[in-house]
């Protein structure tokens, strides 16, 4: 009936009152707070003085009292009535406890302390600890001026502070049955990784995380939890969901900046090898998993940086590289070998590659831009997304002259779609120094797919939102540059067969926007680079791979594939889910041959 | 890292040309194919085309003109220094199967790709026929090399001061009016040698390849950054390239396009010179 409710330690103050006269306990002495009670000590009676606040607690008292003696009875200094009762006991230890009346969230419940000295027990019945957490409200992380932000290309949020961490962790009801999990695409073990933190247990918090996953720190980042494990939470009916994902980033963190990363030791190896295309999510996600079952691993990357989208796409504000080399490097020290500057495909076939190693998986991304197919798109500084955020992050065109890759020329950038990538493309020119840029959508704003606090950010910061408008065809100068779009104003029609409401053009509404920048942010699909040299591998009719989906096998045996060259355009989580099944079956078809 | 086994100054020293130890590479790279070069960590990413290749060495040779700052940052790279990433090779090979004869244009730089090609075709039993334009006779590389691979070599100068006076356009158009047995023409050079050489065979109704050298990152087609008209559809250069049939490519668009960073490139090469 009673559990350890170490989760309390957050500074919050206590009001306690005597269960019989109302008195409070609370006094204020020198300028120290302080909960004062008579207690019975070795049949003498002595002051004992109580900490107010939850996260110390600390007794101080007139006599010494020896760390294993009990307190035989603790007294209302007032009406001197005994505050022991029967009924519970001591959650920890079996002794009797003194029960008192809280104030907590204007309410007023019962509250107990052990008598036992040495023991830190205090105590609500679970019903009060989940009315209390039902009213902490939800810990936002707490983020850089959107002013000052706007100029520089540091991470935007600071992160969860210990306190802070521990005020959200504690928000958690530890249900018996907990849906977040489900909502998690690789399972992750969330609430007993949130008990570790409130237990301040934080490296085994991060242990726990990480036996699911191998890539914390980015997915707190990264992840939409708001339409996947926070999307689950009981607390979500009522109030907000408890932040998962900043928890899951507080916790990563933490055990990277304390220097609390171990890299395991593998005993057992085994003498097989496996061959991962592509660096980013999924590719890391199997390579981690396998490299820790005993097999030897190595990564091929196309360009000069490992991470995939998480270096080339997902800009430094919202990813630090810096994380990203962290977690590459981790793999590395468990022995996973990664090979830069080779393009599969190119360099090596998928058919050498199985020729020297027993199986390989595919995870190589969409990587192939679309564009509109509308007048005027090979005008100069009009890039697809890719290109854009290519070139400000891979290359760091942000800082050129000091980097040789320029930056593009223009003040007036328009961003056409409405997901994360044009959010991140927006964001980034805004720090590049341009001084109006508008996001381009054809579908009103409940529809966009980005992440809601994408969306935020990016207004916060002064993008611009030009909903329901769909562009037409771009204008050019003499020299080929752009220097407007011409547009048309949508309106939302019947749902479509994703369920969204169809934009239909509004006729004769067309307008025009002066620009010098175009970023298309509409999407990829599949790049035919490996297929070149692999016709085998069987591909649906938008080009991305098939696969059976319990062993993500493709139709040529021992390649495997998973993320967006599967699924086309989604999330850095259900690829790494993509890699896990992956690894499962690979290891599964490994150890039977 | 990439080491450089040999360097030599052609052309004045305005044209260079490295031989790259990358033994993956050498091993598969086919005439028409490039490498992508990032010098070092805080350059940009370019593309090269492969001149020739040494499998059993493990060797690439690549040619250059001296442009901007990366080519120029490259120049001052000295025997056995190295270059921190080189890629590929990417972009489709060029298809040099046995047709008779082909007449292989080449300009300014352009002679190096076009040697690699060449080479291709006479290997695959062709009757090549090699013209070869140049500013002046300084700046012709290759000579020697194209001469032991061409049946017939025949080089134009714009001032004269080697082999006839003139442009490339002027002897093709007298094999093309002479020839009947010519099945293919290979023009590799600069953007504007390419456009004239291909109004020239359009009158002539003479298949026509063109190599084309747009501005890339990645190259792998990730970025799209490559994209040129061809037949009115846009397609990748580093994907669906870099060989055109040079009829339906859009030069105009592409000569635009490939200046729209001039401008940066002065910038950063008076950056790196303060």
């Amino acid at each position: 009936m009673f559990d350890d409710v170490k989760y309390l330690k957050f500074k919050s103050y206590l009001n306690t009152y005597c269960p019989h006269c109302r008195n409070s306990f609370n006094v204020e002495r020198k300028d120290q707070k302080y909960l004062v009670y008579k207690a019975i000590y070795k049949e003498q009676e002595i002051e004992l003085k109580l900490s107010p606040f939850l996260d110390v607690f600390e007794v101080e008292s007139s006599v010494p009292i020896d760390i294993n003696d009990k307190l035989t009875d603790l007294l209302c200094p007032k009406c001197k009535k005994s505050l022991i009762v029967e009924e519970p006991v001591c959650g920890e230890c079996g002794s009797p406890v003194a029960e008192m009346i809280i104030t907590a969230f204007s309410k007023l419940i019962p509250f107990f302390i052990c008598l036992n000295h040495g023991c830190t027990w205090h105590g609500l019945t679970k019903a009060d600890q989940n009315k209390i957490k039902l009213k902490i409200p939800r810990q936002e992380m707490p983020e850089q001026d959107m002013k000052l932000r706007a100029a520089n290309h540091t991470e935007v949020p600071y992160g969860y502070t210990t306190e802070l961490a521990q005020l959200e962790a504690g928000r958690c009801l530890q249900c018996k049955e907990p849906k977040c999990v489900k909502g998690c695409p690789v399972n992750i073990d969330i609430p007993t990784f949130i008990r570790l933190i409130t237990e301040e247990k934080i490296d085994e918090a991060a242990k726990k995380i990480k036996e699911r996953n191998v890539l914390p720190a980015v997915c707190g980042r990264v992840c939409p939890q708001e339409s996947q494990c926070e999307a689950l939470c009981i607390l979500g009916l009522r109030d907000k969901p408890v932040g998962i994902g900043n928890l899951e980033r507080f916790v990563a963190d933490f055990e990277r900046k304390m220097d609390l990363v171990k890299v395991p030791i593998i005993s057992n190896k085994l003498n097989k090898k496996i061959a991962v295309v592509g660096s980013g999510p999924s590719g890391l996600t199997v390579a981690a998993d396998l490299v820790q079952l005993g097999y030897s691993v190595t990564i091929f990357e196309a360009l000069h940086e490992s991470g995939g989208v998480l270096v080339y796409g997902i800009p430094e504000f919202r990813l630090p590289k810096s994380i990203v080399s962290f977690e590459v490097d981790y793999l590395k020290k468990m022995g996973v070998r990664v090979e830069m500057n080779h393009v599969i495909g190119k360099t090596i076939t998928i058919d050498e590659l199985l020729q020297h190693f027993n199986a390989v998986f595919i995870g190589v991304g969409a990587g192939l831009p679309v564009f509109m197919n509308i007048p005027g798109e090979t005008l100069g500084n009009v890039f697809s997304a890719n290109e854009y955020l290519t070139r400000m992050n891979l290359m760091k065109a942000y800082k050129f002259p000091e980097y040789d890759t320029p930056k593009p020329r223009g003040n007036r950038v328009v961003v056409i779609g409405g997901g994360n990538v044009a959010m991140d493309s927006a964001r980034t020119a805004i720090r590049t120094g341009a001084a109006e840029v508008t996001i381009v959508y054809r579908r009103s704003r409940q529809e966009l797919p980005a992440r809601h606090e994408e969306v935020r950010h990016a207004e916060e910061e002064g993008v611009k939102f030009m909903l329901l408008t769909s562009p037409v065809r771009y204008l050019g100068t003499d020299q080929a540059m752009l220097k407007g779009m011409e547009c048309i104003r949508m309106q939302l029609g019947a749902p479509d067969s994703s369920g969204r409401r169809r934009p239909v053009p509004i006729e004769n509404s067309n307008f025009i926007i002066n620009c010098d920048i175009a970023v298309v942010a509409i999407g990829n699909s599949s790049n035919p680079i490996i297929f070149q040299s692999a016709q085998d591998i069987k591909r649906n009719k938008w080009g991305y791979i098939e696969v059976n989906p319990e062993t993500n096998e493709t139709s040529k045996e021992f390649v495997y594939s998973g993320g967006d060259i599967v699924t086309g355009s989604a999330t850095v989580i259900q690829a790494m889910g993509a890699g896990r099944i992956a690894a499962n079956a690979m290891h599964n078809k490994l150890s039977a041959t | 890292m990439f080491q450089i086994v040999r360097k030599q100054e052609m052309a004045k020293g305005s044209i260079i040309r490295f031989d790259i130890l990358a033994p993956k590479i050498a091993a598969k790279v086919k005439a028409g194919q490039f490498v992508i070069i990032r010098v070092n960590e805080t350059g940009e990413r370019i593309p090269l085309t492969v001149a020739d290749k040494d499998e059993f060495a493990g060797i690439i040779t690549i040619i250059f003109q001296v442009v901007g700052k990366t080519t120029a940052l490259m120049r001052s790279l000295k025997e056995g220094d190295t270059i921190k990433d080189v890629v590929g090779p990417l972009g489709k090979s060029a298809e040099a199967d046995k047709i008779g004869t082909v007449v292989m244009v080449g300009g300014g730089t352009g002679i190096a790709i076009l040697h690699h090609v060449a080479k291709a075709f006479k290997e695959s039993g062709n009757y090549v026929i090699g013209i070869l334009g140049s500013r002046d006779q300084e700046l012709l590389i290759l000579e020697h090399e194209m001469k032991a691979i061409c049946d017939e070599l025949i080089i134009t100068t714009d001032d004269g001061s080697y082999g006839e006076r003139g442009f490339v356009t002027q002897p093709l158009k007298k094999y093309l009016d002479e020839r009947y047995d010519i099945k293919l023409v290979y023009a590799i050079g600069p953007i504007i040698m390419m456009k004239n050489v291909c109004n020239l065979t359009k009158q002539y109704k003479m298949p026509t390849m063109v190599s084309l050298n747009p501005v890339m990152i990645d190259g792998t087609g990730m970025c799209g950054g490559c994209r040129v008209t061809v037949d009115n559809k846009t397609q990748f250069c580093c994907v669906d390239g870099p060989d055109f049939n040079g009829h339906l490519v859009d030069f105009d668009e592409l000569e635009k396009r490939n200046s729209i960073y001039l401008k940066d490139e002065k910038d950063s090469l008076l950056f790196s010179i303060r």
